[in-house]
């Protein structure tokens, strides 16, 4: 009896071994097609990419340091200067952060009411939330640049075209990221709200702000670190703040390097002390909602 | 409870209510003072009169047609057509549009009645509806008509210039050329040029019809015809689209190849030298405050611009990025499964491969697939400011402020791309790491 029961345990343990290590094999197999793939895809793309170059990355890599270098040798022996003109450029620092904070407001706003009407479970009208989402998809597809630079023919140069676009976009990447919240919300409160004969507004701000706030104002947080830079950016394109005198500056070239070094430090320290500011904050709110 | 103990409670109680009713008050109270203040930083009551509105008129009605230019040159008396007035849209010698005919005297169809007549001797006669014939002269340089003091808002004119616009189309009158342009909806030219063979032809008739060219195959040619079209360039396009794709995919991945070894240095669990991780997190710190936008300044100052330029810049950014969240996510992996993996006599390098790699690739899949995404529109702005990609298209095809086609093209183009992005990085998610909804 024994004799038996173990010869016909023993190939069934062989087959499952050697079944084992044929997937095995196989995942090595696809694992490493999937990496080889990867290189030729990296290397081949460095290549295409430095070919389409205006100048090669072996002529250029040891050259990185010297417009940096250049940057820091007259800001440092005109020392003396650089806190007048921090002091000078702060007004388009300030023009900068209004932008970034006054689109991720506007946009944050969109991005909720889109959110909630593109939510099951919470519409204002069921039948439409395919279209409010596709709004809020084109509305985050859309590159900043290209709502700013049709908006800047349209409007003249300034803070308003930049404010538009990066509202625009903020509404739409805001929309998907708070849905993904609002989508997991506690449908009783709603529920019971509506058993009191509640509005749909009232149901919103009363049922669901509540539950979903901490984690929308974190998000919304996250989002105003991106905008700062986004503003700073567009205003290299004509968008007025800081990019726009950044791009003043490096046009003067050499003599005026004093300028562009004092506008590099006022943007690195804003971009770092908002983003230490918000990652502290988010912590908090999101630490307080395990809680 | 005792009675003290419930008046306490109360208290608190009403205390808390009073700080939830300024709260509810002051925040929409701060938001409206600040928007305020920006009602007047950003000056926008001025903004109504620095918006220049005929702009985007113009704008609006250009992004979806075309006009044609039927242009007299009162020196020579040469009548040339062309698509948008471009040279690469001219009609060829002995080509000219269906609606303009007449040999001696040109007539011009604008349509709804409206005619414009090219006489000899750079006469002029212009046919409206509604309005007396306007006829015109142009001597040397200048231009004398027919028109009355008192004209009606769609006629400017001066001596040296007449400019007439009609709900079919405008007419320009200098001393030294006559202009027509006919407006027609619809993107002309798109497929192919007036020099090609293949242009006008049906797509059944390129297909399966007989060979319109001697020296290549219909298909081949046609296509070779449509992708060298010097109108929209669509081989240009097709490039600088993959430029920008290509700028995404390599600062992405790039930044992710140099931050996973150095986010293992800067997690608090694997390098148990203080000094070190401090310096790995400022360093990440330090490349991702200094943004994308100084670093394709600084960059472009050493490698000119191009693609490769731009995907550096989002390389270094992003290996900051990826540091800092790769550097999270293995401290929070679970001691667990490394102690399990060890448990088997594993050792180090097995215990990371085994015990924390699976572990933690998910995470980073997830994050430099969203972070592809997000940086196909980064590489379109970077583009732009470094010159590569269509970031650069875009940008041109605006500041020439002419063709408002191709700049619509462009934009659908660029939405249609980073749509794509984001749906292969979700497709790729969920192949890679199973979908979670």
């Amino acid at each position: 009896m024994t004799g038996i029961s173990l010869s016909s345990a023993a190939p069934s343990v062989d087959s499952i071994q050697t079944a084992y290590m044929a997937q095995v094999h196989r995942r090595r197999l696809y694992g490493g097609l999937t990496l080889l793939i990867f290189v030729i895809l990296m290397v081949s793309g460095f290549n295409v990419a430095d070919e389409r170059n205006a100048g090669g990355f072996w002529e250029g890599l040891h050259q990185i340091g010297d417009y940096p270098a250049d940057v820091l040798s007259e800001a440092w022996e005109k020392r003396a200067d650089l806190p007048a003109l921090i002091v000078k450029y702060f007004p388009a620092l300030v023009e900068t952060i209004n932008i970034a904070a006054v689109s991720t407001l506007i946009g944050a706003i969109g991005g909720l009411f889109l959110s909630l009407l593109g939510t099951r479970g919470l519409a204002k009208w069921p039948r439409l939330i395919p279209l409010f989402r596709r709004i809020s998809d084109i509305m985050r597809a859309v590159p900043e640049i290209v709502i700013a630079l049709v908006l800047i023919f349209v409007l003249g140069g300034g803070p308003v075209p930049a404010m538009i676009a990066i509202a625009i976009h903020t509404a739409g990447a805001l929309a998907k990221l708070f849905s993904e919240v609002s989508e997991n919300t506690d449908l009783k409160a709603v529920e019971g709200l509506s058993s009191t004969g509640a509005t749909w507004s009232q149901r919103m701000l009363l049922g669901v702000l509540p539950q979903v706030a901490p984690n929308y104002v974190s998000y919304t947080l996250l989002r105003f670190e991106i905008n700062i830079r986004a503003s700073a950016i567009l205003g290299f394109v004509g968008a007025g703040g800081l990019g726009y005198e950044l791009r003043n500056s490096m046009a003067w070239g050499p003599g005026r390097f004093d300028e562009a070094a004092a506008i590099f430090i006022l943007l690195f320290g804003t971009i770092v002390f908002f983003d230490q500011v918000s990652s502290r904050y988010r912590n908090r709110l999101t630490e307080g909602q395990g809680q | 409870m005792t009675a003290v103990e419930l008046h306490d409670t109360k208290l608190a109680a009403e205390k808390l209510f009073q700080r939830k009713r300024i709260i509810g008050f002051g925040i929409p109270a701060v938001i409206a003072v600040y928007l305020t203040y920006i009602f007047f930083a950003f000056d926008l009551p001025g903004l109504a009169e620095r918006a220049n509105l005929d702009n985007a008129v113009t704008l609006a009605s250009d992004s979806w047609s075309h006009k044609v230019h039927v242009t007299r040159d009162n020196r020579s008396g040469e009548i040339t057509y062309a698509v948008e007035g471009e040279r690469k849209g001219t009609y060829p010698d002995g080509m000219r549009p269906a609606w303009v005919s007449g040999d001696e005297v040109t007539t011009i169809d604008l349509g709804g009645d409206h005619f414009v007549r090219y006489l000899p001797d750079n006469r002029t006669e212009i046919d409206i509806p509604g309005f007396p014939l306007i006829t015109a002269q142009a001597e040397g340089r200048l231009v004398t008509t027919n028109l009355p003091d008192d004209l009606p808002d769609w006629i400017s004119a001066t001596d040296r210039r007449v400019g007439i616009t009609t709900p079919e189309g405008r007419i320009t009158l200098t001393g030294a050329r006559t202009e027509v342009f006919n407006y027609f909806p619809g993107w002309e030219l798109f497929w192919f040029t007036l020099d090609s063979p293949y242009h006008g032809q049906g797509l059944g008739t390129i297909l399966f019809g007989e060979q319109l060219d001697p020296n290549r195959g219909n298909i081949a040619g046609a296509v070779s015809d449509w992708w060298n079209n010097a109108m929209w360039r669509h081989k240009d396009v097709a490039w600088a689209i993959g430029e920008t794709v290509l700028m995404a995919f390599l600062g992405t991945m790039g930044g992710a190849i140099i931050a996973l070894p150095l986010a293992f240095l800067a997690a608090k669990r694997f390098s148990p030298v203080m000094l070190l991780r401090a310096a790995t997190r400022r360093l990440f710190d330090f490349v991702r405050g200094v943004d994308a936008l100084i670093w394709t300044v600084v960059l472009a100052r050493a490698f000119g611009p191009g693609p490769l330029t731009g995907a550096l810049a989002i390389l270094i950014t992003d290996t900051g990025t990826f540091g800092k969240i790769f550097s999270e996510a293995l401290e929070n992996v679970d001691q667990k499964q490394i102690e399990g993996v060890s448990s088997t006599g594993a050792k180090p390098l097995q215990r990371y491969r085994f015990g924390v790699i699976p572990q933690v690739v998910p995470v980073l899949l997830a994050q430099i697939l969203y972070f592809l995404e997000s940086n196909t529109r980064s590489a379109t702005i970077i583009g732009a400011i470094t010159g590569g990609g269509i970031g650069l298209m875009l940008t041109q095809a605006i500041q020439t402020q002419k063709d408002w086609e191709e700049v619509a093209y462009y934009i659908i183009l660029i939405i249609a791309m980073v749509m794509f992005m984001d749906w292969f990085s979700g497709w790729l998610r969920g192949k890679l790491i199973g979908r979670k909804d």
